[in-house]
C-alpha cells in the first residue's frame, strides 16, 4: 500500500476552489489526461487520453467540510481511495490537499501523480474566476 | 553544407560487450571498425545509472542536478533546454527513432508528450508545446518511438499490435500485474527477465529502429544538413532477442564474470566491504529502486543464470551491431559518408553479475559507470584516430554536436567537447567526470555523489533513509581496477579522500542555474 499527498495554496477564496472540484461531471476540465467522463448517481466514469476507461465510486462530497472523496472501482487496484480536501487559510487564500492511498504501489504513483498535475489545473481555474 | 551527425545510443550496455573493449562474447565488427577510424574513449561515465536522467543529460549538455530530472519517473521539464533545439535553428533536419524516455513511459493518463505524440500516430502541429520553432518536441522534427516491449501507445508497439498481433504474445511481459519489473524466469535456467522470443528477427525493435532510421535518411536531401539519434532499446532487460538467434551465443560455454566469484561466500565478502544498501538488496532486505525486480532477491541468482543473461545479452549487441552496419551502408550508397560524424554510445551499464547483482541501482561501479563510448569524425575532417584514457562524460555530448555543426556551446550547457585525444584532455583540464544518483521511491530515500578520475573512483552516500551521510566508497583503479577493496577507512587514503571530496564539493556548489528539480509522477 502506497500514499501519497501534494497540496497547493492558492489565491482564492476557499468556496471558489471548492467549486472547481465538487461537480464531479467537470473533472474533464482539471484533471489532465482525463478527456470525458459519465455521472449516474454516485457511480463516475472517466476516459483517458490514452483510450483507458475507470469506474470509480464517490464517497463522500461535503460542502460542509469541502471534502470529496472517491475510489477507483477498476480491477487493476486492489485498494483505492482519494481526497480533496480544500481549507480555508484567509479571505483570498486557500489550501488544496489531494491525497491518494492505493495497492499496488506503483499504481498509487501513476494516479498520485496526475493528481499533483490537476492541482496545477485546480489553481488555474480557480485564480481565473477570482480575476475575472 | 555541414557535417551530418549520426548519433546511435544503445541502452543499458557495458563497456566490455564490444569486441574493441576487450569482450569476447559479441561479435562486433561495425563498431570495432568505426572505433578503428575514429576515437575511442576508455573511461567515459554517465552522469546517471538510469534511464531518464542520463538521457536528459544527452540532449541537455546538463547534470541531473541541473536538469531537474533527477530520477527515473520524474519528466524533463517541457521547456528544458535541447541541443536538438540549437540544431534545428541552425537548418538542420531533426529526427530521434527508437527510444527516447525523456517523460515517463506509465502514463495511461497520456499527459506526456512522448506518449500523445505516439498514441497520435504522427507528428502533428495541432499539439500544443508547437510553436512553430521547436521541431514538433524538443527540437526534434521527427519522431518515431519504441521501447523494450511492445505494449502501450509507442509507434513500434502499436505497428507490432496492428501489423503483427500474432507474435505480440512472444515477448516477455517487461512489468507484472502490480506494474513492477516482471521478477518471472525464463530461457533454460529461470533468469529473470529472461524468455525466448518467437517473433521473427525483421520484425524485432533493434531491426525496426534500423528500418525505420534508413526510411528517414532516404527521405534528406543531398545537400541538407541533419542529426539523426538512432536510438536502440536493447541490450536493456528483458533478454528476448529473436529465438532465431540463439545459436549465436551458446550460455553454457560462457565463461562467468570476472566479478562473479561463484562462491557466495566470496561475493558477500565483497558486498560487505561496501555501504550497506549493496548486501541489504542483495539479501532482499531492501529494494531501493524501481529498476531492479521488487519481487527478485539477487542471492538467488546462479552462475548459469548469469551466463544465460549473457549471452542473450550479447545476442542482443550482436544484432545492434549488424543494424548499425546496415544504417552505414545507406550512408555510403547515399555518397555521404565522408560527411557524417558517427557518434555511438549507451546511457549506463548493467552489473551483469558482477558482485552477484543483475539491472542496475544506486550502485556505482564499472558495470554501471564504464561505458563504450566512440566518435568517429566524419573522414573529410581528417580526424587522426585515437584512444583517450582521461575520464570522460555524457554530459559533453551535447557540446560536441555542436562543435560539430560549427556552433559553440550555449551557456547552459555544462560538458565541454569530448577530447580528441588525450593531450586535448589534457590541455583543457579534463580530469574528471562526476556520476549522480538520487531516488525517493516508496520511503526510500538514496542519494549518492561519484568522482572518477584516471586512478581513483570515489563516493558519498549522501543522508537518506539508507544512510547517514558518513558512508563512502574509495577504490584505486591502479591496483583494484575490479573495484573490489573499498579503502574509504583507509588511513593511509586520507589525503586522497579529502581531495576527491572537495571536487564533489566543488561540482556541488558549481556556478550555474538549477531548473526546480521535478516532481515524481510515475515509476519510470
Amino acid at each position: 500500500m502506497a500514499s501519497l499527498r501534494y497540496e497547493r495554496r492558492i489565491a482564492a477564496p476557499a468556496d471558489v476552489v471548492w467549486g472547481v472540484v465538487t461537480r464531479p461531471e467537470t473533472i474533464p476540465e482539471w484533471f489532465p489526461g482525463v478527456v470525458s467522463c459519465t455521472v449516474e448517481g454516485n457511480i463516475r466514469v472517466i476516459q483517458l487520453s490514452s483510450g483507458l476507461e475507470m469506474p470509480e465510486e464517490i464517497l463522500v462530497n461535503d460542502a460542509l467540510q469541502r471534502r470529496f472523496v472517491y475510489r477507483i472501482t477498476a480491477p487493476l487496484y486492489r485498494f483505492h481511495l482519494a481526497s480533496i480536501d480544500v481549507i480555508e487559510i484567509g479571505e483570498n487564500d486557500s489550501l488544496c490537499v489531494y491525497a491518494t492511498t492505493a495497492e499496488p504501489d506503483t499504481l498509487a504513483l501513476i494516479v498520485g501523480g496526475g493528481t499533483n498535475s490537476a492541482l496545477s489545473e485546480i489553481q488555474r481555474i480557480a485564480e481565473s474566476r477570482v480575476s475575472a | 553544407m555541414g557535417r551530418k551527425i549520426l548519433f546511435i545510443t544503445t541502452d543499458q550496455q557495458r563497456y566490455d560487450t564490444l569486441g574493441v573493449n576487450g569482450g569476447e562474447l559479441s561479435r562486433t565488427p561495425v563498431l570495432d571498425r568505426l572505433a578503428a577510424q575514429g576515437i575511442r574513449y576508455e573511461r567515459c561515465q554517465p552522469t546517471s545509472v538510469v534511464c531518464m536522467p542520463s538521457r536528459a543529460s544527452m540532449l541537455t549538455g546538463q547534470f541531473p542536478s541541473t536538469h531537474g530530472a533527477w530520477m527515473n519517473g520524474v519528466a524533463l521539464a517541457i521547456d528544458a533546454p535541447s541541443v536538438a533545439e540549437n540544431l534545428h535553428d541552425l537548418g538542420y533536419a531533426t529526427a530521434l527513432i527508437g527510444k527516447a524516455h525523456f517523460e515517463p513511459f506509465m502514463d495511461p493518463f497520456g499527459r506526456f508528450a512522448e506518449n500523445s505524440l505516439a498514441s497520435l500516430g504522427i507528428p502533428t502541429i495541432e499539439q500544443p508545446w508547437f510553436d512553430g520553432r521547436r521541431g514538433v518536441h524538443r527540437g526534434f522534427d521527427y519522431l518515431e518511438f519504441a521501447t523494450h516491449g511492445v505494449m502501450g501507445p509507442l509507434h513500434y508497439a502499436k505497428w507490432m499490435q496492428a501489423q503483427h498481433p500474432e507474435a505480440v504474445a512472444g515477448f516477455y511481459q517487461v512489468v507484472d500485474g502490480d506494474l513492477n519489473v516482471n521478477a518471472a524466469g525464463g530461457g533454460d535456467t529461470g533468469a529473470p527477465q529472461v524468455k525466448f522470443n518467437d517473433v521473427p528477427r525483421e520484425w524485432y525493435h533493434t531491426d525496426w529502429v534500423a528500418d525505420r532510421t534508413i526510411e528517414w535518411l532516404a527521405q534528406q536531401e543531398d545537400n541538407s544538413d541533419w542529426f539523426c539519434w538512432m536510438s536502440f532499446p536493447d541490450p536493456h532487460h528483458p533478454w528476448d532477442p529473436p529465438a532465431s538467434e540463439r545459436g549465436r551465443v551458446n550460455w553454457r560455454d560462457v565463461p562467468l564474470p570476472v566479478n562473479y566469484p561463484e562462491e557466495a561466500s566470496l561475493r558477500e565478502a565483497l558486498l560487505d566491504q561496501k555501504a550497506r544498501h549493496w548486501r541489504a538488496w542483495y539479501d532482499g532486505r531492501v529494494v531501493s529502486n524501481y529498476e531492479a525486480p521488487k519481487k527478485w532477491v539477487p542471492a538467488t541468482l546462479t552462475a548459469d543464470q548469469v551466463r544465460e543473461v549473457s549471452a542473450l545479452n550479447a545476442i542482443e549487441v550482436e544484432l545492434i551491431d549488424e543494424a548499425i552496419g546496415r544504417v552505414l551502408k545507406t550512408l555510403e550508397s547515399k555518397g555521404w559518408d565522408d560527411d557524417v560524424d558517427v557518434i555511438f554510445t549507451t546511457d549506463h551499464g548493467e552489473l551483469q553479475g558482477d558482485f552477484g547483482l543483475l539491472f542496475k541501482g544506486p550502485y556505482h561501479v564499472d558495470g554501471l559507470m564504464r561505458l563504450p563510448l566512440i566518435w568517429r569524425p566524419a573522414p573529410s575532417t581528417k580526424c587522426e584516430p585515437a584512444v583517450v584514457h582521461a575520464p570522460v562524460s555524457l554530459v559533453s555530448l551535447a557540446a560536441t554536436f555542436l562543435e560539430v555543426a560549427g556552433q559553440p556551446a550555449p551557456d547552459w550547457v555544462e560538458g565541454a567537447v569530448l577530447p580528441r585525444n588525450d593531450e586535448d584532455a589534457r590541455s583543457r583540464s579534463m580530469d574528471a567526470t562526476v556520476t549522480e544518483w538520487d531516488s525517493v521511491l516508496f520511503g526510500v530515500a538514496v542519494h549518492v555523489r561519484s568522482i572518477m578520475t584516471r586512478d581513483y573512483l570515489y563516493t558519498e552516500y549522501l543522508p537518506g533513509t539508507m544512510h547517514d551521510g558518513s558512508e563512502g566508497e574509495l577504490y584505486d583503479l591502479a591496483d583494484d581496477p575490479l573495484q573490489r577493496v573499498n579503502r574509504f577507512e583507509d588511513p593511509s587514503y586520507t589525503s586522497v579522500r579529502s581531495t576527491l571530496s572537495e571536487r564533489l564539493a566543488a561540482h556541488a556548489n558549481r556556478p550555474g542555474e538549477r531548473a526546480t528539480p521535478g516532481v515524481l509522477v510515475a515509476p519510470v
